[in-house]
């Protein structure tokens, strides 16, 4: 019956977005951009809030480091890719596309390390304090973010390589649509049903399903529970990272990014019910859609923070209807 | 008597700063049913929680076959052999029935091997194997939770409680599951049904007040109704 509930909340919101932005599209190209557009942010969300869903649902944690983790992401990708960099890789792989690539991949790689090192060496010891680790989390975002300064400088960085992807485009009803928005949907898409899968087949996934709801009898049946949170952990951080990286073309990197999707991811993984992967994978997709309908309906008017404020506006909205989010327990 | 599979000497374990445990000690023999009998709040199942390394104990010594376990973690206590099947039986609500039983598998194929065991003593489970678990009622559930402990091999089972909140015919079901398991493992119950206690089990030992003070064969217990009425307030 709640589960129902949830369902037709989602339905009215989402159909109710499209319609607006349908009828308030000048044309049916510009509601596909409005549409592209909104499946991109929400990607990039779930991207950032999927590890932090996981891993509050499992560690009773909530990261509020996970938007740096993004933040290191856009970085990494943006330092390999162009020349002049810490790592400059532009004469050994001069392949544009090839570099993204590795870029992607040195991006994923440092996000878990440091996530890793967060959970191993500094989480570990606090797992009775919950309190101290938010509060830890907060200050590691806030370190990390003065050690990205101190390393790139507080000067934001705009993309500036091209390569294929993302410079392709597509034309479909008279208007210009980016394959490389599309490339980052699909893969979205792919990653969504990639860890539904890992979570509901295979023995880590059950596992971790098992361990949302009473890691103490997880560890009673012979697994070792610390060892899987680690794991969840960096994890959560990687795919952060990735995500990062993957934005980094479009965003730029900047210091200020990790603490924008950090916001919005919070609203994400709470109003999808926190610790429901389901609910994040859903909630993506709707603030991704309500944002880039707001940004939309915010141009020429004198409402331009309407977009920022979204994610927060539907999360209350959802909250009055649903108080334990759309797929949330009563935990 | 029979050798101890598991020695529990003069544990004393805390839960924050209350002091729970003062000194317990309870010697389970090899391929029998002991019982821990005693009060609400005695600290039957801090014992068990303590054997697990749930909650520690600070000191004292615990030695399962040999292997000290004090200072060991649940999980690699786990690994030893020892099943546990808590109070109110933990049952992974949002997990399937077979969910519940596989994630349970220390070896691969450990499940397999042991459906006909698990089926044979708790064929409810066969027909209810893709429900998930919080659809079950409480004595299925508490059949899966046995079963859950059945499907490593485990030397010794620990179970809380198994009785409680179930129907009588239902707790039936249940003796006769136990009984019929104490032929292959060593069991250690915790049980306030004393009529159910003291015809499942070989020996008992009671807690009072975070102690052990009398431990022995149960038939002797039976006929000794003042000691019944002492620690235990039933004639």
């Amino acid at each position: 019956m709640r589960r129902h509930t949830s369902v037709l909340v989602i339905i009215a919101i989402i159909v109710g977005l499209l319609a607006y932005s349908f009828f308030n599209s000048r044309s049916l190209g510009s509601f596909g951009i409005t549409v592209l557009s909104g499946l991109f942010q929400g990607m990039l969300l779930f991207l950032v809030a999927s590890g932090m869903s996981i891993v509050f649902g499992l560690m009773d944690i909530l990261n509020m480091a996970q938007g740096t983790y993004f933040m290191v992401g856009t970085y990494v990708a943006y330092d390999i890719q162009h020349a002049g960099g810490l790592i400059d890789l532009t004469a050994s792989v001069p392949d544009p596309n090839l570099r993204f690539f590795i870029a992607v991949v040195g991006a994923i790689l440092v996000g878990a390390g440091l996530g890793a090192i967060l959970e191993r060496g500094l989480l570990r010891p606090l797992y009775a304090r919950p309190v101290f680790q938010l509060v830890l989390t907060f200050g590691v975002a806030l370190v990390l973010t003065e050690i990205i300064t101190l390393v790139w400088s507080t000067t934001p960085y705009s993309w500036t390589e091209t390569f294929g992807v993302r410079e392709g485009f597509f034309e479909l009803f008279g208007q210009r649509f980016s394959t490389y928005r599309l490339f980052v949907v699909g893969m979205g898409f792919l990653l969504i049903i990639s860890i539904a899968l890992l979570l509901q087949r295979s023995r880590i996934g059950i596992i971790i399903r098992a361990g949302v709801e009473d890691s103490e009898m997880v560890e009673s049946l012979g697994i070792n529970v610390r060892a899987v949170f680690t794991l969840v952990f960096t994890l959560g951080c990687a795919v952060a990272a990735l995500g990062g990286a993957v934005a980094a073309p479009f965003l730029g990197a900047s210091t200020t990014i990790g603490s924008t999707f950090l916001l919005q991811a919070i609203a994400v993984v709470v109003l999808g019910g926190m610790g429901s992967y389901v609910g994040t994978a859903v909630g993506s997709i709707m603030v991704g859609l309500a944002i880039a309908v707001a940004q939309d309906a915010a141009i020429g008017t004198s409402f331009s923070i309407l977009p920022s404020i979204t994610p927060m506006l539907l999360l209350i909205l959802i909250l009055l209807v649903r108080p334990s989010g759309l797929f949330g327990s009563n935990r | 008597m029979p050798n101890p599979i598991l020695e529990v000497r003069d544990i004393h374990t805390f839960i924050g700063q209350f002091h729970i445990l003062e000194g317990v000690n309870v010697s389970i023999p090899e391929g029998s049913i002991t019982v821990l009998l005693g009060r609400n709040g005695a600290g039957k199942t801090t014992t068990l929680r303590s054997i697990m390394g749930i909650t520690p104990p600070r000191s004292g010594t615990i030695v399962f076959q040999g292997d000290t376990l004090a200072g060991k973690r649940p999980y690699t206590v786990a690994k030893l052999g020892i099943g546990y099947v808590p109070e109110h039986r933990a049952i992974f609500k949002e997990l399937s029935v077979r969910e519940n039983l596989k994630i349970a598998e220390r070896n691969r194929g450990d499940y397999e091997r042991h459906t006909d065991l698990i089926f044979d003593l708790f064929p409810d489970l066969k027909r209810l194997i893709d429900l998930p678990g919080g659809k079950l009622s409480g004595g299925q559930q508490q059949m899966l939770a046995i079963a859950r402990a059945l499907v490593p091999d485990n030397r010794l089972l620990l179970i809380d409680e198994p009785s409680e909140g179930l129907a009588p015919v239902i707790i039936e079901q249940l003796m006769a599951a136990i009984r019929r398991l104490s032929s292959q493992c060593t069991i250690l119950l915790v049980e306030q049904n004393f009529r159910m206690a003291s015809r499942l089990a070989d020996h008992f030992a009671i807690i009072d007040d975070g102690r052990s003070p009398v431990s022995g064969s149960m038939a002797d217990l039976v006929n000794d109704s003042a000691l019944i009425q002492r620690y235990l307030g039933v004639a």
